[in-house]
């Protein structure tokens, strides 16, 4: 146990070392949640100007900005902490080190935990002193909201992270892409019932789509409905389990066709 | 170099050149066994092999990457694994390092099957290969550390310190990896493949981008490193003159079989060659003409 937490440890610092000495590393990760949160909250500030009904809702486009950029960045932050590992010509020495696939993707969650929490709280400042939202009006709700979404973002980076190494390079731009797919359905700026009757089921097997919820109540009703953050736990206690034995199937299988040859070289 | 000097010598001198050199090269193989008594006496005993590979085969589709090899390094022993390209050995490294899943056949370090319970063992073992870096944005120091936790290393900074000296990397350790010269990754490498003082070295072309003198040097620190822990080796090389200085016994690979083993001193005298590197020639040459002579002309 002791040896399985230095092995995790040793990978975190490690992941944390390679992002600090690289200052476009450190750049990226604030640029993107920096540039989104600039223009729809310009975008609030001149629909609330217009539009005098505008303003009651305002507060839910830049919350729902905020709050989608931690499902986009925990989501890259693990992805790209795993893809740096393919571009370095570094995963040989990984998988053929006493490191378990266990302990890699502790690592990766813990090195997304800390990237998308770089990437968030500048953004988090100008949104309080331009916009005047405070995420943290939230209340205790936000930590829910936060780690439901982290959640779902760890699903679908380990996702994508199995599927750059069984299927190489072809997979890679999924690690970039696949997570805005849930934009629409989530309900990110929109509740629920919006959405074609047809869609509607497909977006409440989503996780996210229950916090967006949340978010809404907490903002409109200032109520916190702590059963929408059950169920959105639930989801993704499945999904992150599912994702997992996804990753660990994916690695089996990239052994087994021998393309973590061709990775390792 | 000795083929082309052979030519300007009469035969007779030839052949005692080669027979000189078949001499020595016996003369040090007796010479490893003799000065280690203790080494040779565990030998004797019934104790479990660095390696077994026993029948390993790969398959992929229709082609058989790695067919039905089977070779064994005892405790303190160095193996040679030679082919062309394309003959096997990275895949046959693979599956032994749990890489890559055999489709047939096994592969145990030290007892244990390394496609069942590999994370029990492999930090007796380590490896450098050429097709594998190390982290380029990180320094020496930061890369040691980092590979040193992985392997369970203790008083870890003194280790990297000891191997810096070693390896003369002291200069290097606070140096970004990916600005290092070809040759100063490789000697990074190789301190890092001796972090854990494995039992266990793979070494794919370890000296491949040294310099003579470098990889003379290389060559020597690892064989005191054999002596020092009875470490067992497997080397992949296209380097003769290095399988030569270093190996107990080669496995030639071709096609993905092995087609030749034995010592090196063995095999010349048997292919009446000057040095294993004419004895590679003459296997691959041989068998490249079997190939031909089996698979059907343009009327069959």
């Amino acid at each position: 146990m002791i040896a399985s937490l230095r092995r995790i440890a040793g990978m975190t610092q490690r992941y944390w070392r390679l992002l600090i000495s690289s200052w476009p590393r450190v750049l990226e990760l604030v640029y993107w949640p920096m540039m989104q949160i600039l223009v729809w909250g310009t975008l609030q500030i001149y629909l609330s100007e217009q539009f005098s009904n505008f303003a009651q809702i305002s507060g839910s486009l830049v919350g729902g900005v905020l709050l989608f950029d931690v499902l986009v960045r925990g989501q890259l932050g693990l992805s790209v902490t795993f893809l740096e590992e393919m571009w370095s010509n570094n995963l040989g020495n990984l998988l053929m080190s006493p490191l378990r696939p266990g302990e890699l993707v502790a690592s990766m969650l813990l090195m997304s935990l800390v990237r998308t929490l770089i990437g968030l709280a500048p953004v988090c400042i100008v949104a309080l002193l331009v916009f005047n939202f405070n995420v943290f009006q939230l209340g205790p709700g936000l930590a829910l909201f936060f780690l439901n979404l982290l959640a779902t973002s760890w699903a679908i980076g380990l996702l994508v992270s199995g599927l750059v190494l069984r299927y190489g390079v072809a997979a890679e731009s999924l690690a970039w892409s696949l997570v805005f797919a849930l934009l629409p359905v989530c309900c990110v700026y929109y509740p629920v019932y919006v959405l074609p009757e047809w869609l509607q089921p497909l977006s409440l097997a989503l996780a996210p789509t229950y916090v967006f919820e949340g978010l809404r109540a907490m903002l409109f009703e200032r109520s916190f409905q702590a059963d929408l953050m059950l169920r959105a736990a639930s989801l993704n206690a499945l999904y992150l389990a599912a994702a997992y034995f996804g990753f660990l199937r994916l690695l089996k299988g990239a052994r087994d066709s021998g393309s973590l040859l061709s990775r390792a070289e | 170099m000795i083929a082309a000097t052979e030519d300007e010598i009469s035969g007779a001198e030839s052949i005692a050149l080669t027979q000189a050199r078949r001499a020595r090269i016996a003369a040090s193989f007796e010479k490893r066994l003799q000065s280690l008594p203790a080494r040779i006496a565990e030998r004797s005993r019934p104790v479990t092999p660095a390696l077994l590979v026993e029948k390993l085969t790969k398959r992929y589709g229709s082609v058989d990457a790695v067919q039905d090899v089977s070779f064994t390094i005892a405790r303190g022993e160095t193996l040679g694994l030679l082919g062309s390209n394309g003959a096997g050995k990275t895949t046959t490294i693979g599956m032994i390092m749990g890489l890559v899943t055999p489709s047939q056949g096994l592969a145990r370090v030290f007892g244990h099957d390394m496609s069942q319970a590999p994370y029990e063992i492999l930090h007796r073992a380590n490896f450098v290969s050429p097709y594998v870096q190390m982290p380029a944005k990180l320094t020496v120091r930061e890369n040691l550390l980092g590979f040193g936790r992985l392997y369970g290393v203790t008083d870890l900074k003194r280790r990297i310190e000891e191997l810096a000296e070693q390896f003369a990397i002291v200069d290097l350790l606070d140096r970004v990896t990916g600005g290092l010269s070809a040759g100063q990754k490789t000697r990074a490498a190789l301190a890092k493949a001796l972090l854990n003082t494995p039992g266990l070295l793979l070494l794919d072309e370890p000296t491949a981008s040294l310099d003579p003198e470098s990889a003379d040097w290389i060559r020597g620190l690892l064989e005191e490193y054999r002596e020092l822990h009875g470490a067992s080796i497997l080397l992949a090389s296209h380097n003769m003159e290095e399988v030569e200085r270093l190996c107990d016994k080669v496995v030639i690979m071709h096609k993905g079989r092995i087609v030749e083993a034995g010592a090196p001193w063995r095999l010349m005298t048997d292919y009446d060659c000057a040095d294993l590197h004419e004895v590679f020639l003459e296997v691959c040459w041989r068998h490249s003409a079997a190939d031909q002579e089996s698979s059907p002309g343009p009327l069959d």
